[in-house]
């Protein structure tokens, strides 16, 4: 263990801005990824299942 | 009549490669976050502080596992994208479309990175040089890609349109791996070489390469589940297809 304390943790030597912002934006534009696929496969399947509901002339 | 359809390889139907991909994603995805806490731990709280760069070369750790990525991405579009060209495989074209964004943000953070790595050492967060800016255009052939296979309506003629697209660009992978020894150049030079061998300490060059594998789970993970979902896209009208999508 290289640190100290949490807050020397969380400054990184100065370079707190630097650090955080390159992993936090990693981390966000992965999950924002995940998501992505996400939604993708549900708009899918919304989309088969109302044109399948409006074929068959159903509700 | 179709090479797709001889049995030489039989995940290459997208059914049968459907399944198959369903049960490799949990298994990627449970390796990429193991690797990436392990990874993270030894590159965040056991590798020592660098003597000339402080914490901020900590910033190695995502910046290199995601800039190797983008690279490997690309050559394994390319080459899907290739197979569908020239075998007239689906699945192949499927999964180069499939693998397209992921590699576009591997490239977008690693880009990301390296400007906020650049500025405090470098004193700016980009330069016009060989490195940053082949991999800029990496970036825009990713995204030319992605542009070109949309704006085709017909499936078959969008993936030959962006398969001959991918196969010019992958020039510029070479381009971009060589740029640090070919040109001079503000980027430092690989930290890991095949004719200098490793140039950084032990903690370090562990942390990174487990960062490396965790990045390599997952894309394998994130593309295949993409990837699925192409496949159901391009398939819905097939009777299995809309069993899977629960409308039969």
């Amino acid at each position: 263990m290289v640190w100290n304390s949490w807050s020397d943790f969380v400054a990184m030597g100065g370079y707190g801005l630097y650090v955080w912002g390159s992993f936090g934006v990693t981390a966000a534009v992965l999950t924002a990824e995940i998501w992505s696929v996400a939604v993708r496969r549900r708009a899918l399947i919304q989309r088969v299942h109302d044109a399948a509901t409006a074929d068959s002339g159903e509700t | 009549m179709q090479f797709s359809e001889v049995n030489w390889f039989k995940y290459a139907a997208p059914q049968r490669f459907y399944g198959l991909a369903g049960r490799v994603v949990p298994w990627c995805a449970a390796l990429a976050v193991v690797l990436t806490g392990i990874g993270l731990y030894l590159g965040l709280f056991l590798a020592p502080v660098d003597a000339q760069q402080g914490d901020a070369y900590r910033i190695i750790f995502i910046h290199v596992p995601s800039a190797w990525m983008s690279m490997v991405i690309y050559l394994a579009m390319a080459f899907w994208a290739a197979m569908g060209l020239v075998f007239n495989a689906r699945l192949g074209a499927m999964l180069a479309t499939a693998l397209a964004p992921s590699g576009a943000l591997m490239t977008f953070i690693a880009l990301w990175t390296g400007a906020l790595w650049g500025k405090p050492t470098w004193g700016t967060w980009w330069v016009w040089d060989a490195r940053l800016t082949s991999e800029l255009v990496l970036l825009f052939l990713y995204i030319g890609f992605m542009s070109l296979h949309a704006a085709i309506d017909d499936p078959r003629r969008a993936d030959r349109a962006a398969a001959l697209l991918a196969l010019v660009g992958v020039v510029n992978v070479p381009i971009i791996y060589f740029s640090v020894e070919w040109w001079n150049t503000l980027h430092q030079g690989a930290s890991i070489s095949f004719s200098k061998g490793v140039t950084i300490a032990t903690p370090m060059l562990l942390g990174m390469l487990v960062m490396a594998l965790a990045f390599w789970a997952y894309a394998i993970a994130i593309a295949l589940a993409r990837l699925r979902v192409v496949i159901l896209e391009r398939e819905q009208h097939t009777q299995w297809a809309r069993a899977e999508l629960g409308t039969v």
